[in-house]
């Protein structure tokens, strides 16, 4: 149906093929959290890869930050229907976390775990091959804590809830476990482009 | 992954509400009173994914949060702030009339919602408009006839732009348990009780003790600056922050 009335306002025609389906550009960057802000000083953040239950590798935040850095300009998109295009963020990719602990993935499926009690899931191929990153820098400036600071998971490709906010460590699951928002109606998945925003969609 | 004997989950459906009434609730807050093809059970603090589609194909999708209680689902009411530079809020203040059909999905939203069974105390604290959510939660408590102990603490800039503020006053009149504390922005406060500053750590801690015993829940909702002082207002009030929920209005 159309809706009476209705002309809209289109993203500009040089951003065309960048925008979602459902998505609408911003300038400024939205702060959407279920809970308190944590607030955790570098020195007492720490991250740890596992296998199940049985951690493989902690790094603390000087260790993590010795590890192979990466620069990335970015497209995200928020399941809330905002997007901001060329966001700069600087981290370690998820790779080179794997090659610093010299594990090989041991399945397909990874949960990403925060402080505050956030998880969610990300299939590994989602992860590997330079497609995501732990981010500690956003647009020139250590990430605040707002953002998810000292440290945020960064899948960009797929919407943003998955880019974990407070990210304390990477888990390797035998299935695709659900976490907070996937256990409370949210799309296992999340690809913006089929607009998977809940479950079923 | 589905197991292969689970069939997939259903996508919640699209469907069509008829417009039938709008009430102007404050300069900058319209209500819409929708009735729905297929009404649906909802949880007070849900809300719905409202979709516009433009002649050429153009869509359009926000998220609007219930503000009617799930105890009457023949009329459900969208309480919209207009945003200056927005893009669908203008189009609802301006555009939408009595007799208009728009496309909606719901309910959506599975954290900052009504815990059944609750037995309190709670703390709600919403600012502005972020008041809606947490209306739906008062009307529920009030039609249901539940008696648990609930404070609300509600920021707004002017008395004038106290959202459903006769409703709230006369829900407060009631002394059933609940207790309304508004604290205004730019006005003096106007009653006993009552603040004339921007929500902070001091006037959380205050609210708290207004109720019998520490709050088993917070639910905060506003734009993000409010509800970051909030909540960690209600953390350094000692409520562990599992225990608060927040809603912030991000676009």
């Amino acid at each position: 149906m159309f809706t009476r009335g209705f002309s809209g306002r289109r993203p500009p025609s040089n951003t065309a093929g960048r925008v979602p389906p459902g998505q609408h550009l911003v300038d400024d960057f939205p702060v959407l959290s279920a809970g308190p802000t944590p607030r955790i000083a570098p020195e007492q953040w720490s991250f740890t890869l596992k296998v199940g239950p049985k951690p493989v590798k902690t790094w603390d935040w000087a260790a993590f930050n010795a590890l192979p850095k990466k620069t990335v300009t970015r497209d995200i998109h928020c399941v809330t229907t905002w997007s901001k295009l060329d966001t700069h963020w600087v981290g370690v990719q998820i790779d080179d976390i794997l090659a610093d602990a010299q594990l090989t993935p041991p399945t397909a499926f990874v949960l990403a775990h925060s402080y505050g009690g956030y998880s969610t899931n990300v299939p590994w191929a989602d992860l590997a091959g330079e497609k995501a990153m732990i981010a500690v820098d956003y647009d020139g400036q250590p990430l605040e804590a707002d953002h998810g600071g000292p440290a945020r998971l960064l899948v960009p490709h797929l919407y943003f809830w998955k880019s974990a906010k407070w990210v304390n460590g990477l888990q390797f699951t035998e299935r695709d476990e659900a976490g907070f928002w996937e256990l409370r109606g949210y799309n296992m998945y999340g690809d913006p482009w089929r607009e998977q925003r809940f479950t079923g969609d | 992954m589905t197991d292969a004997a689970t069939p997939p989950p259903q996508p919640i459906p699209w469907q069509t509400a008829d417009v039938v009434e709008i009430v102007t609730q404050t300069p900058r807050i319209k209500s819409f009173f929708l009735t729905l093809a297929q009404p649906f059970a909802f949880a007070a603090g849900q809300h719905v994914d409202v979709r516009l589609t433009a002649p050429d194909g153009y869509r359009a999708m926000r998220s609007y949060s219930i503000a009617s209680p799930p105890d009457d689902r023949t009329r459900l009411e969208l309480a919209i702030e207009l945003l200056d530079d927005g893009e669908v809020s203008p189009f609802f203040h301006d555009v939408v009339a009595v007799g208009d059909k728009i496309e909606l999905r719901g309910p959506l939203g599975g954290y900052f919602l009504w815990p059944p069974g609750e037995t309190g105390p709670l703390l709600l604290i919403g600012g502005g408009s972020g008041l809606v959510p947490l209306m739906a939660m008062l009307r529920h408590r009030r039609a249901a006839g539940l008696t648990l102990p609930v404070v609300l603490l509600l920021s707004s800039r002017t008395w004038d732009e106290v959202l459903y503020r006769e409703e709230l006053l006369a829900l407060d009149a009631r002394r059933d348990g609940f207790e309304l504390v508004l604290t205004l922005t730019r006005e003096p406060p106007r009653r006993p009780g009552d603040f004339g500053r921007r929500v902070d750590a001091a006037m959380v801690l205050d609210v708290v003790h207004r109720l019998p015993s520490a709050p088993n829940l917070v639910f905060v909702c506003g734009a993000n600056r409010f509800v970051d002082a909030a909540a960690d207002g209600a953390v350094a009030a000692g409520i562990p922050a599992a225990q608060v929920r927040t809603e912030r209005y991000g676009a």
